[in-house]
């Protein structure tokens, strides 16, 4: 049963989101008889709710509050108002992730090390290594029940995973299957195997698809020690004369403010809300922003080297039937500066149905050609690409002070320049999509500019130092011991990797750290 | 007859009896557009039933599919017959109309090449008239449930039970 915590209970972890990050830490603060109030902007959605309509499911969960872009990215002329795609409720976004979960490569973790100076690049190495996640990485595997780890097997490839491997093959691709997915191929955990049905993005209507929504929320809640209130938008952290974050300032559905007092404070509100959050929780002590020291809170915002191929073909692929994500190349994921890129990328399969693939295709895209590709929907199969972009100091989330948000806060601005190594990296990915499925008889082949960013990354980096970042590598802040990130903005670089996986990890890791420091009342 | 709004009863021989065609497939009578064959006809209240006809062919130049009805385009622009957008549509109507007289043709809708419709569309690209309509045609075509079918698409699954058991793997050739 759900716990209830009193709005001045100043022994309570207040954790700001429900996702991979906020929504996991929730539950493993509270399996070890941690006090735990979640904060969670949006609205409880279950598998009920889903709607398989993509523009309906849109409009249901997605985060659109005002935003602003700036910067040489298509985004912000395309989508100018929506920088990223990624969920306002229970579950944060992974209500609709694909389910990709792959394990970082040891040399992602340094890649200031192995990258060598790269210009225009403000690489670092991770304060952690790979072994040091391993056994928390298992974890995460068997939490999410992750495909082709703890003897669950592969799930079965659909038609656009046939045409996707066939293609490979004749590349000469070797690890190509059908990935690493939390989607249950089998029953487990109460929960059904898949079935096929598509719109993986749009909530799993049948709960074969791990999130923290209907998963480690109601598993953290079940324990008594978890209180969620849902449309609880955090406006501002609070602290005390010497410098401890005391609680936090929220705003409830019908707008009254209240004042949750807490012990600790974790921030996992994605890369774009966590840094604004503490941005605007400038004080006269903090005139920057909180945790803010060294002036990296926002910058270094990554979304990963993104874009699309999609193809027609003379004969019907169908390919919406079944797992949106179906099957994954990691061939290129390999670092190998003689492509003329440093980091790697994966290749994983896409689809869109026909609402999605009008507004995605080609962004602004009209006329015969655009109505011709169109007409071969049914025949198309499609990949995504998805690879490992450098942060850039000016990449950044700013308060843009002339556009306010629904409480008068100042909105984020989210600026991208694309650095030339995403560039180069991007025009190789496109080659090879082309002629994979070149290699199996397409007749057109359409290079497709990146989507609104549904991995966001980098803004509150994990740093040895204090001087180079926000977070040590527990995620708590250089500057202020009883303040958390928990989600994605911790990210020093992004490696080529889905990023959920290794929040899960990150956020399981923390809990145990957390519950450590409590306990020896460092914090 | 298949009507997006009422035509009253009146007989499709009626219907063309009293309207004129004015472009590819469309005709315009007094407060409505219809097919040239009186196949569906709807009712414009707040712009006139020419400036509504060249909507229609507006939208089709935009994304054109041969293989699918002006009625679905007719229904995509509906939507621009309001109080509210009367003014733009009469502005936009006009800007299309004198770019192609400037290129010798009475109207925009007597154009008889989709090529030179297209580029009289690229010469006002940037306009808000044009991006609102394109905008608009985003979701107001391919959002329509009706053209689905004729993309291939199934839409939603979960209540036939996904495709677990209905072909989500049944690529023959490849």
């Amino acid at each position: 049963m759900s716990a209830k915590f009193d709005l001045t209970d100043d022994g309570v972890v207040v954790v700001i989101g429900s996702g991979a990050g906020g929504g996991v830490l929730s539950n493993e603060l509270a399996q070890k008889g941690i006090k735990v109030v979640c904060l969670e902007a949006g609205g409880r959605h279950l598998p009920q709710d889903y709607q398989n309509d993509e523009w309906g499911s849109f409009g249901q969960i997605s985060w659109l509050d005002a935003r602003t872009t700036s910067g040489d990215w298509r985004v912000a002329k395309d989508f100018s108002g929506l920088p990223s795609w990624i969920v306002k409720a229970v579950g944060g976004s992974t209500v609709h992730w694909a389910g990709a979960s792959l394990r970082f490569q040891e040399h992602e973790f340094k890649t200031k090390t192995v990258y060598g100076n790269v210009q225009g690049a403000n690489l670092l190495d991770w304060p952690i290594g790979l072994s040091e996640l391993e056994p928390y990485y298992a974890k995460a595997e068997a939490k999410m029940g992750v495909t082709r780890t703890n003897g669950i097997p592969g799930l079965p490839g659909n038609n656009n995973y046939k045409v996707f491997e066939a293609g490979a093959k004749k590349l000469g691709y070797k690890q190509v299957h059908t990935g690493n997915m939390a989607i249950n191929s089998q029953p487990r955990g109460g929960r059904p195997g898949c079935q096929q049905v598509g719109f993986c993005f749009q909530g799993c209507k049948f709960g074969a698809k791990w999130s923290s929504a209907y998963v480690d929320i109601p598993e953290g809640e079940a324990t008594g020690n978890l209180e969620v209130r849902t449309h609880a938008h955090v406006l501002k952290i609070e602290h005390d004369k010497t410098g401890k974050v005391t609680g936090v300032l929220y705003a409830d559905k019908d707008g009254n403010q209240h004042l949750q007092k807490a012990r600790v404070v974790a921030v996992a509100g994605n890369s774009i809300e966590s840094p604004r959050l503490l941005l605007n929780s400038a004080s006269t002590m903090f005139p920057d922003g909180l945790a803010n020291s060294s002036g990296q809170v926002g910058r270094n915002y990554m979304r990963h080297m993104t874009a699309s191929v999609y193809a027609s073909f003379p004969e019907p692929v169908r390919f919406w039937r079944g797992t949106t994500m179906a099957g994954i190349i990691q061939d290129e994921a390999r670092h190998d500066p003689s492509r003329g890129f440093v980091g790697g990328y994966e290749l994983e399969t896409l689809a869109l149905g026909v609402p999605f693939m009008a507004a995605f295709l080609n962004p602004g895209g009209w006329g015969r050609e655009f109505a011709a590709a169109m007409d071969t929907y049914e025949n198309m199969a499609g990949l995504w690409i998805v690879g490992e972009d450098m942060p850039q100091e000016t990449n950044r989330v700013t308060l843009n002070h002339d556009v306010k948000d629904q409480y008068g806060l100042p909105a984020p601005n989210v600026h991208f320049d694309d650095h030339p190594n995403d560039t180069a990296m991007r025009n190789h990915a496109w080659r090879q999509g082309a002629a994979l499925y070149d290699a199996v008889g397409a007749t057109q082949t359409y290079p497709t500019p990146p989507y609104p960013s549904t991995h966001n990354l980098g803004t509150n980096r994990m740093s040895a130092k204090a001087s180079d970042g926000v977070v040590n590598k527990w995620g708590q802040t250089h500057d202020i011991s009883n303040l958390f990130v928990s989600d994605g903005s911790q990210f020093t670089t992004g490696a080529a990797e889905n990023p959920t996986l290794t929040i899960v990890t990150l956020a399981i890791r923390q809990a145990d750290y957390i519950a450590k420091e409590m306990a020896a009342r460092t914090i | 007859m298949e009507t997006i709004t009422s035509s009253k009863g009146i007989s499709r021989r009626e219907l063309l009896k009293r309207c004129m065609v004015v472009g590819a497939g469309l005709a315009v009578g007094t407060g409505f557009v219809a097919g040239s064959t009186a196949a569906w006809a709807m009712e414009t209240n707040h712009v006139t039933p020419s400036e509504m006809a060249t909507l229609i062919q507006m939208a089709r130049d935009i994304y054109p599919h041969d293989h699918i009805g002006d009625q679905y385009y007719a229904a995509a622009v509906k939507g621009f017959d309001s109080a509210d957008s009367k003014d733009r549509v009469a502005a936009g109507v006009d800007a299309l109309n004198a770019a192609a007289q400037g290129q010798g043709f009475a109207n925009y809708l007597s154009v008889p090449w989709e090529r030179d419709r297209a580029s009289i569309l690229r010469g006002m690209e940037q306009s808000a008239f044009f991006q609102t309509m394109r905008g608009n045609l985003v979701t107001g075509l391919y959002n329509n449930k009706e053209v689905w079918p004729f993309f291939g698409y199934e839409g939603e699954s979960y209540s036939k039970g996904g495709y677990i058991n209905r072909g989500f793997d049944d690529i023959a050739w490849i």
